[in-house]
């Protein structure tokens, strides 16, 4: 503490700042403030610029509902979702991920850790009933596999009333969803449940298109889709 | 000159009138949720070496349980832990009674009702999905309301405070205040969709970096800030001795808040975030080392002349090893932001083992040091057991370096086969699953690091509960550690 004998040997930054609590406050939000705004403000005008993609489109509500029940599992523990532009995870993967293949992702899934492999490109490379089969037992189509069961998607039923919830707040935040496509959500949820069911029927499996599997389904298999067009179209110009 | 702390350090002993009762609260559930939370990280250990530990249940499986781990150790154990030392040591800095009682109870009550309803909301599956701001949005709001509590409590303690001047430690305390407060409000920014779920206003690319900004700095303002002003606070106390430099506690406090809050997009190198931004963080983060090794130099050589109490102090023991994982943690960090570090030890298992020599090795540590050197003098009873707190002491030493050992051993294992290619050109393990049966080994070794941390911190338990209810009053230790003169 200040002594009377040594305030001439004060340190100015004892001096000025530290009896004055208001100041240290202000200067430090200051300080910490400015980091942030620097790397996050410029983002705005990129999301909007050059990053954008014609090809990647909003997902359906099915695929939607499908994301809703990947995020309430927590898949982004296991699972990231960007392949990094190198060759070893090019050839493992597909191509690597633009900023523009996640323009309708919210909440991003990027995921920090890969105790199972990329998700990025899955979209089209196994059938429907793989998925199905993988999702009540791992290790009946990867055998060795450390994943969890997930029975319960094959049982459970979505709801529609959420999803229509889902895709209104999704309008409201900015993505391109017509009126119309929002006032007939459940038609949407019902024909793309449908075409699954069959397909997964197609593949000796029976089940409905209410169920959160199909919708599972739907969104793993919409993965990265967008993203893979873009470079083939790219790639042909 | 004369060192800030040599007043701290001559404090006279706890007037009736200092609130202590809240600090006993926060100490209490410091240890309970510590229990818990490490608990529920062993299990989460086990599911990844034994995979039937997830039990077929919605509601035990990995990906659910995990972000209970997490929060539960950021926000329930050290929380509570910060909570305490704040409290106890800003009344004695400022030689006042904290601001208001009431405000007090509502934030300790309010707080471990977050808790609670995270770890209902988690397990049920009702997340938004951001590491560490998994909570849904009516908990995100209340965490907001409890957080306006505490810093109102705060700063009001600092407005009728009967000392001018404000020491180093409160510095680090502000900025945490207000740096957690940005953090949190801005990340969670986002629009319900039904009472459990909402989406961010951010897109993609964006939501990430602005994750990635809020994920690193609350490890920063949250793991790190706090802990070094309890370290600028318990650690010259326990010694008796002043802090070493204040001219260096200055330049690292400045230094870090300031670089800090930049280094986010080192979590997204290689992704589609621009480049720039990448070498920003990656430069940033290089440049932290410097504030980082600023405190950790601070606070060993704080420890200088007191070494001898390093085989008999229990307190300082837990001091000496935190500030080292701190060292090693903050060198080991700026190393993994370069890219070409971050390309091999990125989505493997080296991150997890850096977060944890920051959580175990210099957060927990910190943590037990403080609870040692608390609660004798809050029950004011002799610690029941010196044998039963070294016990401890190396269970969790050695825990932490099988943990983070076999750690590294796993993330570079698996780093060096996803990028293993053959005579060919082709990938040498083509199959994913190669990759991850070859670190079942480490998984096991890893669940005993863990298991042994856990083990140590129930016998600190036992050990802190035997001494409350103890009957030897701590009439000799109470005599305040005088700083030598200068």
């Amino acid at each position: 503490m200040t002594q009377p004998n040594d305030t001439h040997t004060e340190h100015w930054h004892r001096r000025l700042l530290e009896g004055k609590s208001a100041l240290m406050a202000v200067l430090t939000t200051v300080a910490i403030s400015i980091g942030g705004l620097v790397e996050i403000i410029p983002m705005y005008s990129l999301a909007a610029g050059p990053q954008a993609i014609a090809e990647v489109s909003p997902y359906t509500p099915l695929e939607l509902a499908g994301r809703d029940v990947y995020i309430r599992e927590g898949c982004y523990n296991c699972h990231s979702q960007m392949v990094r532009p190198f060759r070893s995870e090019t050839m493992r993967y597909g191509p690597w991920t633009r900023a523009g293949e996640y323009a309708y992702d919210r909440p991003f899934q990027l995921g920090s850790r890969r105790i199972g492999p990329d998700l990025q490109r899955l979209g089209g490379k196994y059938p429907d009933a793989w998925h199905y089969e993988h999702m009540r037992d791992p290790r009946s189509t990867s055998p060795g596999s450390i994943m969890p069961t997930y029975g319960w998607l094959l049982t459970d039923s979505y709801d529609v009333a959420d999803v229509t919830a889902s895709v209104q707040a999704m309008q409201t935040l900015g993505v391109p969803y017509r009126d119309d496509e929002v006032a007939q959500v459940a038609e949407s949820l019902s024909k793309q449940a449908d075409g699954i069911v069959a397909s997964l029927k197609g593949q000796g499996i029976e089940t409905t298109p209410d169920r959160e599997i199909v919708a599972m389904i739907a969104y793993l298999q919409r993965l990265g889709v967008d993203g893979k067009a873009a470079v083939a179209a790219a790639e042909a110009k | 000159m004369t060192s800030p702390i040599a007043t701290a350090a001559a404090s006279p002993p706890a007037p009736p009138d200092y609130d202590d009762a809240i600090v006993k609260k926060f100490v209490i559930a410091t240890v309970l949720w510590g229990a818990v939370g490490m608990l529920v990280g062993v299990i989460l250990a086990l599911q990844l070496a034994w995979w039937p530990a997830n039990l077929d249940l919605p509601y035990t499986t990995f990906g659910r349980l995990r972000p209970l781990h997490t929060n539960a150790v950021i926000f329930a154990f050290t929380g509570n832990f910060i909570f305490a030392g704040v409290y106890y040591s800003l009344q004695r800095l400022l030689k006042t009674r904290l601001f208001n009682d009431t405000l007090s109870t509502i934030h300790f009550w309010g707080w471990q009702a977050i808790i609670v309803s995270a770890a209902v909301t988690l397990p049920l599956g009702m997340t938004q999905s951001k590491e560490y701001a998994e909570l849904i949005w009516p908990i995100d709001l209340a965490i907001a309301v409890i957080w306006v509590v505490f810093a109102i409590n705060f700063f009001g303690t600092i407005a009728i405070r009967k000392v001018k001047h404000l020491y180093v430690a409160i510095w680090f305390y502000m900025s945490m205040v207000l740096t957690i407060a940005v953090l949190h409000i801005v990340n969670n920014l986002a629009l319900p969709a039904t009472l459990t779920r909402s989406y961010p206003i951010y897109a993609g690319m964006t939501d990430a970096l602005v994750q990635w900004w809020y994920g690193h700095n609350a490890v920063g303002f949250l793991l790190t800030t706090p802990i070094l002003g309890l370290m600028y606070y318990f650690l010259p106390k326990s010694v008796g001795r002043p802090v070493y430099s204040y001219r260096l506690s200055i330049v690292h406090f400045w230094a870090l808040v300031f670089i800090y809050i930049w280094a986010g997009p080192h979590h997204l190198l290689y992704s589609g975030l621009p480049d720039w931004a990448q070498t920003v963080g990656m430069v940033f983060s290089l440049a932290l080392l410097a504030p980082s090794w600023g405190g950790m130099l601070n606070g060993l050589l704080t420890l200088r002349g007191a070494w001898d109490k390093l085989r008999t102090d229990p307190i300082v023991k837990f001091w000496a090893v935190a500030v080292s994982f701190y060292g090693m943690s903050t060198f080991e960090g700026p190393m993994m932001s370069i890219r070409v570090v971050n390309s091999l030890s990125h989505y493997t298992d080296w991150t997890i083992g850096h977060v944890h020599s920051g959580a175990l090795g210099w957060v927990g540590m910190a943590a037990f040091a403080m609870l040692y050197y608390l609660v004798p003098r809050l029950w004011n009873r002799k610690l029941h057991s010196v044998s039963l707190a070294s016990t401890h002491f190396w269970l969790a030493t050695i825990g932490i370096v099988l943990y983070v050992v076999s750690m590294w051993a796993s993330g570079i294992t698996q780093g060096l086969m996803w990028r293993a290619f053959d005579a060919d050109g082709q990938l040498q393990y083509a199959s994913f699953m190669d990759t991850v049966l070859q670190l079942m080994p480490f998984y096991w070794i890893r669940l005993a690091g863990g298991t042994m941390y856990l083990t140590g911190l129930l016998i600190m338990a036992f050990n802190l509960i035997k001494t409350a209810k103890g009957d030897t009053p701590l009439v000799a230790a109470t005599t305040p550690v005088a700083a030598p003169a200068k």
